[in-house]
């Protein structure tokens, strides 16, 4: 954390968060999302999910449907624009997608450019928002030996390094070990995923045999995409899927 | 499945390539952080340096006309030249005109990207590579599949086996043994040549003189044995002081090989002058736009700070894993897939942006920190309005964000889609291993998990009142 953040955490302690779930949480995974607001709630915050929500557009930015991006984009900003308090998404790249790349989607629109900057500066990162704004080091979890894989847009777009780790070595009971070739991507890339699947099959695989190598039982990740990727050629492979959502491995506190 | 897929499957096939590419990137990535971090203010250097490059491009006339009257004033001759044709065409112009028959080059992409040797050889005239690499490309009749290491995608092997071929080495040849039989005929062809060839790393404007970086020590050979020496200069190599090429040297050096300075950087600065006694009689400069214009004047003009350093192609997962050929062009890699549409536009070049999962390692290694993933959002965008993107994926999208802005219906789509998906054949442990149409692409290799029946949003909004 750094200094002024935690300046910042002491003073204005949020009482309160917006959850935007993300599309692919909200449909897939709707028990990582209850997991997200069991450990904001004993993070001592209550947790608003804005209804109306649905999918911050970050496909068809990626893909360069720039006129699709902004049609989502703007009616992101209808649903969360008015509220108030952070807004905490479980996702580094849907983070990096309102924090980093929306005020540009409205060049040209000073009304939605101004929206979307308040906007960009209010969204944070689960991990982030636990670490850098709430101060927690310790909010517990599953003992277990985990790895963690560093999402690319979190790490590189946000710059947000060391907050799952952070939160991952607070566990009492839990290893945390390096996992080679750590910052390297798992080739999901979302369309990419899909329009050079020899390309991104290569690259999961590559990541899979780093984790193997690293000695975990689980591999934690601060993103649904690379966890659906990563667990997909897990199955696909006959394998068990042991990648892992951070916010699964908070909630669970041994009884 | 698109020409770059297709290259890229056989490259991820290919047992020489892959062993290639595994014993020798992770070299060239660790020699580049410990060169970084060796440097004194090594971030600030990289902040300076892309200021440098900034401030350079923004008055890149200026300092183009600077250079031209310096190296006037130094003796050199100075061409402007628009396009590839233009170039070659001068080159065979300047070597016909004084009798040249034998020439020898250093390593050049922009002479790659001209198609140089091409040119040079249907006009009878004999070229030969004396960068190691280069000349390695050359006796196999292959493309160099990197920007500072050409042979990158070749294996000791498979160098061995092409010198026993055509220069009689023992097939199981070391490295010693390979580089002396290498030496032996290029030592022969430099006292022979009538024309040496070079780029150009770097133009100082305000000395009018050629930067050029090597490790064999080929440059300065090329520069100072043959009568005629032609630069081939890309107009955005100018840089205005030698004080901001020594910051650029650095970083070059550093990023490219992990070197604290290349074993060679030679100044030159005109002709032999009297009374020196070594040196071409005639030094032709040619300043290469061949799209660089265009680029300047675009929302791509970032591209054109690059050094050439290769940094971005050795940290990107996509070059390690496929290697350099399959991007088809002749900048590949992260730079390539920017640079090509940059100068030529997207007509012959529309797949490659999508050849990136926008990770961000490349703006991270970049020594001037071109922002290449927002260039490619730039180029995608520019794809999809110019009618490159498939009518699937532009149905989809269009068909998915009016769905998300009508939240009932994103609900139901979903509701949908889950109930849907129990029609899928050969699920595993409820995971569908099996999507239809342009999907299949993710379930070949990955299964994809059963969408929940009852979305987060919905069961929220059924337990809100007991929520305290």
């Amino acid at each position: 954390m750094t200094p002024s953040a935690s300046v910042a955490a002491s003073v204005t302690r949020p009482t309160h968060v917006q959850l935007f779930i993300t599309c692919l949480l909200d449909h897939l995974y709707p028990d990582i999302a209850e997991a997200c607001v069991t450990v904001l709630e004993r993070a001592g915050v209550r947790v608003e999910v804005p209804p109306g929500q649905t999918c911050c557009g970050q496909p068809a930015f990626n893909g360069g449907f720039l006129a699709e991006a902004r049609q989502m984009a703007r009616h992101f900003l209808d649903v969360f624009a008015e509220t108030t308090g952070p807004i905490v998404t479980p996702s580094g790249s849907c983070a990096s997608m309102v924090g980093h790349h929306y005020p540009g989607l409205f060049a040209g629109e000073p009304a939605q450019q101004a929206r979307a900057e308040a906007v960009a500066r209010r969204i944070r990162e689960f991990g982030q928002f636990l670490v850098d704004d709430l101060g927690q080091r310790h909010i517990g979890g599953r003992p277990g030996r985990y790895t963690y894989h560093p999402s690319c847009h979190l790490s590189r777009e946000l710059g947000v390094r060391g907050c799952a780790e952070t939160l991952l070595a607070g566990i009492p009971g839990a290893e945390l070990r390096p996992l080679p070739e750590a910052e390297a991507c798992c080739g999901f890339g979302g369309l990419f995923a899909i329009k050079l699947p020899s390309v991104s099959a290569a690259m999961m695989q590559r990541k899979l045999e780093n984790i193997a190598a690293s000695g975990a039982e689980i591999c934690v990740v601060c993103d649904a995409s690379c966890m659906t990727h990563l667990n997909g050629g897990l199955v696909r492979q006959g394998r068990a899927p042991i990648v892992r959502h951070l916010a699964e491995i908070l909630a669970e506190v041994e009884p | 499945m698109n020409g770059f897929e297709r290259r890229a499957t056989v490259a991820l096939h290919d047992v020489g390539l892959q062993q290639a590419l595994r014993r020798t990137m992770d070299n060239f990535v660790n020699g580049r952080l410990r060169a970084i971090a060796a440097l004194p203010h090594g971030e600030a250097l990289r902040d300076h340096a892309r200021v440098i490059r900034a401030n350079t491009l923004a008055r890149l006339d200026e300092h183009l006309l600077t250079f031209e009257r310096c190296a006037q004033a130094n003796g050199s001759r100075v061409y402007w030249v628009r396009d590839a044709a233009e170039a070659c065409h001068l080159v065979i112009t300047i070597a016909q005109e004084r009798g040249v028959r034998r020439i020898v080059k250093s390593k050049s992409m922009l002479s790659e990207e001209i198609e140089l040797n091409k040119a040079l050889e249907a006009a009878g005239l004999q070229v030969l590579e004396t960068d190691l690499g280069e000349y390695i490309v050359q006796l196999g009749r292959d493309h160099p599949s990197h920007i500072v290491a050409p042979i990158v995608h070749k294996r000791l092997e498979d160098v061995a086996a092409l010198f026993h071929e055509h220069l009689g080495t023992p097939p199981t040849a070391d490295i010693p043994t390979l580089t002396a039989a290498a030496r032996a005929t290029l030592r022969q062809s430099f006292l022979q040549a009538d024309m040496g060839i070079t780029g150009a790393n770097f133009a100082v404007a305000e000395t009018g003189s050629i930067v050029l970086v090597t490790n064999e020590g080929n440059g300065r050979f090329v520069t100072t044995t043959p009568r005629i020496h032609v630069a081939l200069v890309g107009i955005e190599r100018v840089v205005p002081t030698l004080a901001e090429v020594g910051t650029l040297l650095q970083l070059l050096a550093a990023s490219a090989t992990g070197q604290p300075l290349s074993t060679y950087t030679t100044f030159i600065t005109g002709p032999r002058r009297h009374p020196q006694e070594d040196g071409p009689e005639e030094v032709h400069i040619i300043l290469v736009d061949n799209g660089r214009t265009r680029a300047l004047a675009g929302e791509l003009a970032e591209i054109l700070y690059c050094i050439r350093c290769g940094a971005c192609l050795n940290v990107c997962p996509v070059y390690r894993n496929v290697g350099g050929h399959a991007y088809g062009a002749v900048y590949p890699g992260p730079i390539g897939i920017v640079v090509n549409p940059a100068l030529h536009g997207l007509g012959p070049w529309h797949e490659l942006p999508q050849a990136s999962s926008l990770c961000g390692a490349c703006t991270e290694a970049c020594p001037v920190r071109i922002d290449i993933p927002r260039l490619l959002l730039r180029l995608r965008a520019a794809s999809v309005e110019q009618g490159y993107a498939a009518g699937w994926l532009r149905w989809g999208l269009r068909l998915y964000a009016w769905a998300a802005v009508h939240p009932r219906l994103f609900r139901l789509g979903g509701r949908l889609l889950a109930w849907g998906q129990r029609l899928l054949p050969g699920r595993k442990n409820g995971w569908n291993v099996w999507l239809p149409g342009p999907l299949t692409g993710w379930t070949t290799t990955r299964g994809f998990p059963p969408l929940a029946g009852e979305s987060f949003s919905a069961r929220w909004q059924r337990r809100r009142g007991r929520k305290p």
